[in-house]
């Protein structure tokens, strides 16, 4: 085990989380679980930072915040998605403001899905992403670390909700607005 | 000190510097945890974080910090150095002065907003604690009539004896140089506070490892001026000053544990309320000691 694996700095952040899952995180940093016992430290600097844990549905203000935070950090590094919304956008997928899980922001490389995802599960996830770490820290080492590509600037309209997009939805309602007052006034 | 002495010093100091260093801080994380109730990192925990950062990623926010830093680093060295080979201890303190300042340098050199306000706080404590540091020295001399360390080995009583009050000061400024609670208020090695991570808010990677490995040199150093307290003609005393200092450091730890952060006001006012009492009755000590004839 290298040394990158043995001392992995958190970065939390919350998106929009319904503060469940960010009561979950910092209760992992609790002396009860002891995360120091494998190096583990909570670190308010994105550029001490090894693991971002990012917890809430994403939305349109949130993404450049995300994304400014992800680029602060060194490589290797990596993202751990904490709870469902995080994954996929979770019980507010559907909502007009919410675009998805943190993966329409920047690339995320552990899900741990659960609602609000238990002290244990984020353990888990930050066990299994510090695989992850060794292998991109080796991967840097070797000089052949390409840098992730953030996925393309992602915007509300475009979001599929009910098959189809919210834009194209707008654009119909308005058209059968206009139909309607037409109809109306003949 | 001879130029040899100065080498021999040099190298061991270069070498055994960051050794100890990094085993203090280990032991102060367990020791911290333990007092908290928890089990704590792996002895060599600050090991491994050093080496996981310089196998970051390189990437500075300007070319100069990282130069800075390392200058910091040398300067630190050379002062330990100097001190360790019983050199001149007016220049073992104005070296480490010029380490502080070179890590203020290279904190404002970032154009930080966080930074900026961590390095006016380092240097808030540079005021702080300087003027111990150099009565220190003052009363150094009016006991040994020498500057040089090394004159302690001709001492028939140790320093501590004639100098309590001094030792006592040294005592409330070094929570401050060893970026202990309730003084850390540049930066601390407790996770999260309110200003990102004081002065080291912009550096990473590399210059965070060099960082560290600065405050380990200067970690053995700082215990090495209480040692100096505790030195005297025999060569089995050299024992003692290091249990005294490793006591103390034990000490530091209890502090550390134990308050929360002050503000600056209240840490500048004391440490100078403490530095001026602490000479001013030490004089008045001396001057009875010696039966009125300073
Ligand atoms: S997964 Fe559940 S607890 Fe976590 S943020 Fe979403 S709704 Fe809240």
């Amino acid at each position: 085990m290298s040394e990158s694996v043995k001392s992995p700095w958190v970065l939390h952040y919350d998106a929009s989380s319904c503060n469940g899952c960010d009561i979950e995180v910092l209760a992992a940093l609790t002396p009860l679980y002891d995360v120091e016992r494998f190096g583990i430290i909570n670190t308010g600097n994105p550029k001490h930072a090894d693991l971002f844990l990012i917890t809430g549905s994403v939305n349109e203000r949130q993404v450049p915040i995300i994304r400014q935070l992800y680029e602060q950090m060194l490589e290797p590094k990596i993202v751990i998605a904490c709870g469902i919304c995080a994954c996929t956008g979770g019980v507010f997928k559907e909502c007009y403001n919410t675009l998805g899980g943190v993966d329409v922001a920047i690339p995320v490389d552990v899900y741990a899905p659960g609602c609000a995802i238990r002290p244990e599960t984020i353990i888990d996830a930050v066990v299994e992403g510090l695989g992850i770490l060794e292998e991109k820290r080796r991967l840097l080492a070797a000089g052949s670390l390409e840098p992730a590509e953030l996925p393309k600037q992602p915007s509300a309209a475009d979001k599929p909700v009910r098959g189809e997009t919210v834009a194209a939805a707008w654009q119909k309602a308005i058209a059968n607005a206009l139909q309607t007052a037409g109809q109306e006034e003949q | 000190m001879t130029p040899l002495s100065f080498g021999v010093a040099l190298v061991a100091f270069v070498i055994l510097g960051p050794l100890l260093g990094c085993f203090l801080t280990g032991a102060d994380r367990i020791i911290t945890a333990r007092m908290q109730g928890r089990v704590g990192p792996p002895f060599l925990q600050p090991y491994y974080d050093v080496r996981k950062l310089l196998a970051k990623e390189r990437r500075s926010l300007n070319s100069f910090q990282g130069y800075y830093l390392i200058l910091a680093l040398i300067m630190t060295i050379l002062s330990g150095a100097f001190f360790f080979a019983g050199g001149n201890i007016l220049l073992v303190v104005f070296l480490i002065s010029l380490s502080s300042l070179f890590f203020i340098i290279a904190a404002y050199s970032t154009r930080s907003p966080y930074a900026e306000v961590g390095a006016g706080r380092e240097i808030i404590q540079v005021l702080a604690y300087e003027p111990m540091i150099i009565l220190l020295g003052v009363f150094f001399f009016l006991i040994t009539d020498s500057f040089d360390t090394s004159a302690v080995a001709s001492l028939e009583l140790p320093l501590v004896v004639a100098l309590p009050l001094v030792f006592a000061g040294l005592l409330f400024i070094l929570t401050i140089k060893l970026r202990k609670s309730p003084f850390d208020l540049s930066f601390s090695h407790h996770a999260h506070q309110e200003l990102v991570k004081g002065i080291t808010t912009e550096m990473s990677g590399r210059s965070l490892a060099v960082v560290e490995i600065t405050h380990w040199y200067e970690n053995v150093l700082f215990l090495g001026y209480v040692g100096l307290f505790f030195v005297w003609a025999p060569p089995s005393t050299l024992i003692l000053a290091v249990v005294v200092a490793l006591a103390v450091y034990f000490l530091e730890i209890v502090i550390d544990n134990s308050f929360a952060r002050v503000k600056w006001q209240f840490m500048l006012s004391w440490s100078w309320i403490v530095s001026l009492l602490c000479s001013a009755l030490s004089l008045v000590l001396l001057a009875v000691l010696n039966g009125f004839v300073v």
